[in-house]
């Protein structure tokens, strides 16, 4: 008998005109995209590869000079690296910080207390006013440190054993404690979303099985909630990559305005691609720790398969060595007789 | 004999009989046993709760104080908290510095008109993303992630020059004079007419996420019933999606408020020539510096020279507004993230 194919069901043809009308609604998107991200993104690109001068009589003058502009960045600016090395280590070290602080903070939130509501409403505050220049007066007030946390004591620590721009990324962190934790207004929210959503009856039956609440913990509320942890730390990337306290973007626009060979809009758009690459790495990061990992469970399952692999194979490899064996001894007999 | 059974019963279930049986109960009360929380654990959680509750607040109670507080109690170091008397004149000086009432309007414009297009245009485009099945709709989601992650730093050189070229191009062929696109609101309308405002990557979805969880029965009889795709949308889609709509709303209207770098760049306008006479809030704080030097130069010695205080009054009158609103809309906020269903049914 030939095998019969299943055919995918098609949508009819009407059905296909109708889904033409979804081009229509997002319309206006689809323009913005390709006008104001696509095209501006293949521009950028271009800049970065010219030098731009502004030019009275003629406009903007452009010059290609190649690689030139990257060349200066990594090789002779001043400020680029410093910034961009200290983005990415602060990104690296704030980023698990604030998402575990908010993981914490929204379980205890979860639990049977009283004033839930007060308590919710302090801690998304931050959300509303973390604005970049409110949170720079603060922090060159010195408000954004608690007061009775020694920041120096840390830092001769870590001072001692971490390279140093690693060590002032930790010093930072600390010392501007209140800021970071000031950034995981949404990230509580989210994840006391996604805890209310868990399914009560998992823990009872966890419970009845014999399950401590810190097992519980692990093998129920983490994995339900890890694709959370994707997106908080997403989430927390993007909003420190675009908050102005970020010496780097700062820095992109002045550069931009500024005349002389290391400024303009070339340089700058070289600049910006830098930082885009650097953004998009710390994402994929995040991403790929917190997605590659499997569920526990499935995690020990393998193991056991491979373990009885391992042990088909060894018993096989026994049974024909057996057989050999006995081939070879009733060879011998044979010639013995 | 039985009066010794029941004895025997009655003296069982006393559970001080056996030996060391305080302390379990003890230690049942502090840590709890698998049906009951305990108390100690309790303690734990309130002390921790309040204690991390009086850090977030810290810097809010003291910029507070500190607005209050004259030059010399600054300098007093006996005074830590409270002020020693209700002093505002660094809330005068701060509000002449930054133009205050003016600045305040120009603020709820920059960021309420852009708010109003983006609740639009952001219900529109998660409709189409949520009811129709195009072809390339997973591309074009995709790319839309990607313009969410993408740094705003890459695409903004071109985006200028892009808006300089049309405001000549618009300039000459309308013969408009006074046209202006960098230092004008039309800066920030524009791409969120587009669908690319501040975030809208965000709003797009929390709307498609809405818009999937109405049943496609209700649409399907609206088209029995002669609604066209429009009519659908608008009399059915758009009168369930309430919360969406409020999240959105409040959301944008926060984010644009404190948005201080695009707005400066596009809105305030940074080169001498296209310096607009519109200024927010948040910017005129990262410019109080000068501003504040120029505004007392032009006062004639009626305000003090610049001190933290004032800096601090400053900083508090720029989030004033938004504290207001947040305390009077706080449920809508804090219940916000739960009713995008953003975590999925």
């Amino acid at each position: 008998m030939k095998k019969q194919k299943i055919k995918k069901v098609k949508p009819g043809r009407l059905k296909r005109r109708e889904n033409m009308m979804g081009y229509v609604f997002i319309l206006p998107w689809l323009i913005g995209l390709f006008g104001l991200v696509l095209y501006p993104l293949c521009q950028s690109f271009k800049y970065s590869l010219n030098r731009i001068v502004m030019n009275p009589v003629l406009g903007r003058v452009m010059t290609f000079q190649g690689i030139d502009n990257f060349r200066k960045i990594f090789l002779e600016d001043p400020d680029f690296i410093v910034q961009l090395q200290g983005y990415l280590w602060q990104t690296l070290l704030a980023v698990p910080v604030i998402v575990a602080f908010a993981l914490i903070l929204a379980i205890m939130l979860n639990g049977n207390i009283r004033l839930k509501g007060f308590f919710r409403l302090i801690f998304f505050l931050p959300v509303i006013i973390a604005s970049g220049p409110v949170m720079n007066q603060l922090i060159g007030q010195g408000a954004a440190s608690i007061p009775m946390m020694n920041v120096q004591m840390i830092t001769g620590v870590f001072g001692s054993f971490l390279p140093k721009v690693v060590a002032d990324a930790v010093t930072n962190v600390f010392s501007n404690i209140i800021m970071f934790l000031w950034y995981s207004g949404v990230q509580i929210l989210i994840f006391l979303a996604a805890l209310q959503k868990i399914d009560s009856s998992l823990y009872e039956a966890a419970k009845i099985d014999g399950g401590s609440a810190w097992e519980c913990f692990w093998k129920i509320t983490i994995p339900t909630i890890k694709p959370m942890m994707l997106l908080n730390a997403v989430y927390t990337v993007i909003f420190m990559s675009n908050i102005e306290t970020n010496g780097i973007i700062t820095l992109i626009k002045t550069r931009m305005f500024s005349s002389g060979m290391s400024g303009g809009y070339g340089y700058a758009s070289a600049m910006a691609w830098c930082y885009s690459i650097v953004v998009t790495l710390i994402v994929v990061v995040f991403a790929a720790v917190l997605m590659g990992r499997k569920d526990i469970y499935e995690r020990r399952a393998r193991k056991h398969r491979r373990e009885m692999r391992k042990q088909q194979r060894l018993a096989k490899k026994f049974r024909r060595r057996g057989a050999r064996n006995e081939r070879r001894n009733a060879k011998k007999a044979k010639k013995a007789a | 004999m039985k009066d010794a059974t029941l004895k025997k019963q009655k003296k069982q279930p006393n559970r001080l009989s056996y030996k060391g049986a305080w302390k379990d109960r003890l230690r049942k009360f502090v840590f709890g046993s698998k049906e009951k929380e305990g108390a100690g654990k309790q303690t734990v959680v309130y002390i921790l709760l309040i204690s991390i509750g009086f850090v977030y607040l810290y810097p809010l109670l003291y910029m507070i104080s500190r607005s209050f507080m004259t030059v010399s109690d600054l300098l007093d170091s006996s005074i830590q908290w409270l002020p020693t008397e209700f002093y505002t004149d660094n809330y005068k000086n701060a509000a002449r510095a930054m133009d205050f009432w003016k600045t305040f309007k120009d603020s709820v414009m920059v960021a309420g008109i852009p708010t109003l297009i983006n609740v639009v245009i952001c219900a529109i485009v998660g409709y189409g993303f949520a009811r129709y099945n195009f072809p390339g709709k997973k591309i074009l989601m995709g790319l839309l992630i990607f313009s969410f992650i993408l740094p705003p730093q890459i695409t903004m050189m071109p985006t200028y020059v892009f808006y300089t070229d049309m405001e000549t191009w618009v300039k000459e062929t309308f013969k408009l004079e006074n046209f202006q696109m960098i230092g004008s609101l039309k800066s920030f309308t524009l791409p969120a007419i587009l669908g690319q405002g501040l975030k809208s990557q965000i709003f797009i979805l929390i709307f498609w996420q809405f818009f999937r969880q109405v049943p496609q029965a209700l649409i399907e009889a609206a088209k029995i019933d002669g609604a066209g795709h429009f009519k659908s949308f608008a009399r059915i889609a758009i009168p369930s999606a309430a919360p969406a709509i409020l999240v959105v709303f409040l959301f944008s209207i926060v984010w644009y408020w404190n948005e201080s770098y695009l707005t400066q760049l596009y809105v305030v306008g940074t080169t001498q020539d296209a310096v607009s006479s519109l200024s927010t809030l948040v910017v005129s704080l990262s410019t109080f510096e000068t501003s504040y030097a120029s505004a007392a130069s032009q006062s004639g010695g009626q305000m003090v020279s610049i001190n933290e205080n004032i800096k601090m009054a400053g900083t508090m009158l720029s989030i004033l507004p938004l504290l207001i609103m947040y305390f009077v809309l706080q449920r809508q906020f804090v219940e916000s993230v739960d009713r995008t269903g953003i975590t999925g049914e």
